[in-house]
């Protein structure tokens, strides 16, 4: 009848345009900073206070660690996953579909490619910012090196990108929040727990452990830990390189995926 | 075909969902300067054309040129020199009324630090200098949408999309939003808009483009299609009292046209329509002389509201 549709195009995400975006969500954060930066800091600290210490009276030392280190460096990891994740599913959900800031966006010279990217580079910037909460707890607390929190913040940075991007990937699919609490059950719950935030790998039957190298959390923690306790990862590269080609393969996904959903 | 008098080309633009065409061989062409209006009812396609001319869904056939810039393929560049007002209100409510413009500008790579007097002029403008301050949500519909039309204005486009731009507004509302139209065009702004309201059409357009399941069914100026579709006058009147007028008789100089309970009596001079209802003072009949709807009726057989 009609000839083929031409197929679309995503562009590549212009840096720039993207900033805007970020600075958009930015500027909307520190409106409601109090109250974000309580729940930052408040969860957190009841969590590593409550298990840390209850829970580091009964096992001591775990993985060569007293119990409430091993926590607190599990759970700098796992809470930049779970506000990045967050940031990317909810949050980028609701600009998108009933608030309709991507359409107000969209009107300007910026292309969904450029907006997905803002939102990407800013639900990795919120996973950063939980993280950082975390690790000046810990600080306080003299549980973590104050030279190696510096070092472990770009490797959170980037486990911010990585999940956000994997976020992303179910954000374009969504029809409605329902969606994510699937998301969070499925995905990030069984994440959090065979990837050596709460306890060692080591106690995980050897096929889970092997599966567990394939995830990108277990590399967070094995880049993040030691780390914040003043030493050198075990396996740097191989940990980054997981990380990376999870970011970029969900990051492309999501951009093809969310250019497809607007083209319509 | 190099038209630098165009400020929008569109040649045989077609688009299909699911087998369903609904943008069906439109061309267009809109001088700068001038506003040009898409009057079509619901369904027509008005908002699948403009989504068309910025890029956001590809046509299946047909050329679009927007201010110079080939569209879909250069559609950043020409979104950068437009300014759009959506059907949909979506001003950014993590923001009060002046962030709304702050954040916009950033979209478009101004500085909006440097634009702060750009804003009081453009807020002075909507009537909005003493609600600077205030959450979108303390704004009434009129305001919502005064503002929606000075966030398209933070980086003084040269031409502006605006859909549907007072539908749901009151009488007044509607009004003062014209007043702002018509001083965008005198500033020499090129306006595309679309509506299904004919007075609307008629008293801001310069041209109207008529359309009706995605084909343009005419084109021109009010006047024009006025005089070139119907005859200059009409009777309206309830269908039964038609009947009592006699009016299923042949009589050349009178056309009728029946629209569920009303009948539609045109007629080249008033007299005709005048002796006629003379026959019948009683009748609650109202003699009117024609315009838009009378053409949109003629032309489709349907009413342009629904
Ligand atoms: N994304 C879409 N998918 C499927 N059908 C659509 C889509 N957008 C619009 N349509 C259909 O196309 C027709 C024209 O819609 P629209 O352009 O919004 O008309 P108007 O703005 O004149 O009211 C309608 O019948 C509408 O249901
Ligand atoms: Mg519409």
């Amino acid at each position: 009848m009609t000839e083929p549709r031409p197929p679309f195009r995503a562009h590549l995400p212009h840096l720039r345009r993207a900033f805007a975006v970020w600075r958009r969500n930015t500027a909307v954060w520190h409106k409601l900073l109090v109250p974000s930066l309580l729940a930052n800091f408040g969860e957190p600290l009841l969590y590593l206070l409550a298990f840390g210490y209850g829970f580091g009276a009964l096992v001591h030392r775990v993985g060569g660690l007293p119990y409430i280190t091993f926590l607190a460096t599990g759970i700098a990891c796992s809470s930049a996953m779970n506000a990045a994740s967050f940031e990317a599913l909810y949050s980028t959900y609701t600009r998108m579909e009933p608030q309709k800031t991507w359409e107000g966006i969209h009107a300007t010279p910026l292309g969904i490619p450029d907006i997905v990217l803002g939102e990407l580079l800013w639900a990795g910037t919120k996973g950063l910012i939980n993280a950082l909460a975390i690790l000046l707890v810990a600080l306080a607390l003299g549980l973590v090196a104050p030279a190696g929190a510096l070092w472990a913040l770009p490797v959170l940075f980037l486990s911010g990108l990585c999940f956000a991007a994997l976020a992303l990937v179910a954000t374009a699919f969504a029809r409605g929040y329902d969606f994510f609490t699937y998301y969070f059950t499925l995905v990030l719950t069984p994440l959090l727990l065979v990837s050596g935030v709460f306890f060692p790998l080591a106690s995980l039957p050897q096929p889970v452990r092997l599966g567990a190298r394939l995830l990108p959390l277990t590399h967070v923690v094995s880049l993040v830990r030691p780390l914040l306790i003043g030493q050198s990862p075990p396996h740097p590269l191989t940990d980054l390189a997981v990380l990376t080609v999870y970011t970029l393969l969900a990051g492309a996904g999501a951009l093809v995926l969310f250019v497809r959903r607007f083209e319509r | 075909m190099d038209d630098n008098a165009a400020a929008l080309l569109v040649t045989d633009l077609r688009k299909t969902y699911g087998g369903r065409t609904v943008v069906d061989g439109l061309s267009l062409r809109v001088a700068r300067g001038t506003c040009v209006g898409l009057l079509g009812p619901n369904g027509a396609g008005k908002t699948t054309t403009l989504r068309l001319l910025l890029g956001h869904t590809r046509p299946d056939a047909g050329r679009i040129e927007v201010l110079g810039f080939s569209v879909p393929e250069a559609a950043s560049q020409a979104r950068a020199r437009l300014g759009v007002v959506g059907q949909s209100d979506n001003l950014d409510p993590d923001f009060n009324v002046e962030e709304n413009l702050y954040h916009y500008a950033r979209y478009y790579g101004l500085d909006p630090r440097a634009l702060r007097e750009r804003f009081t002029d453009l807020l002075t403008f909507a009537g909005l200098e003493d609600r600077r301050d205030a959450p979108l949500r303390e704004l009434s519909g009129g305001m919502r949408r005064r503002l929606a039309l000075i966030r398209a204005l933070v980086h003084d486009p040269v031409m502006l999309f605006l859909d549907e731009p007072t539908t749901g507004l009151d009488p007044q509302a509607r009004f003062h939003l014209w007043q702002r139209f018509r001083q965008l065009r005198r500033e020499g702004r090129t306006l595309l808009l679309t509506t299904h309201y004919m007075e609307e059409a008629e008293r801001l357009c310069d041209r109207l483009v008529v359309l009706d399941h995605g084909r343009v069914v005419a084109e021109g100026s009010p006047q024009e299609l006025v005089r070139r579709h119907v005859e200059p006058f009409v009777l309206e009147l309830p269908a039964e009292a038609g009947r009592d007028l006699g009016l299923g008789e042949e009589r050349h100089e009178l056309r009728t046209l029946h629209l569920e309970e009303t009948v539609f009596v045109y007629a080249r001079a008033r007299e005709n329509l005048e002796s006629l209802l003379s026959r019948c003072p009683e009748t609650p009949a109202r003699l009117r002389p024609s315009n838009l709807e009378d053409v949109f009726f003629a032309l489709t057989g349907h009413a342009l509201r629904d």
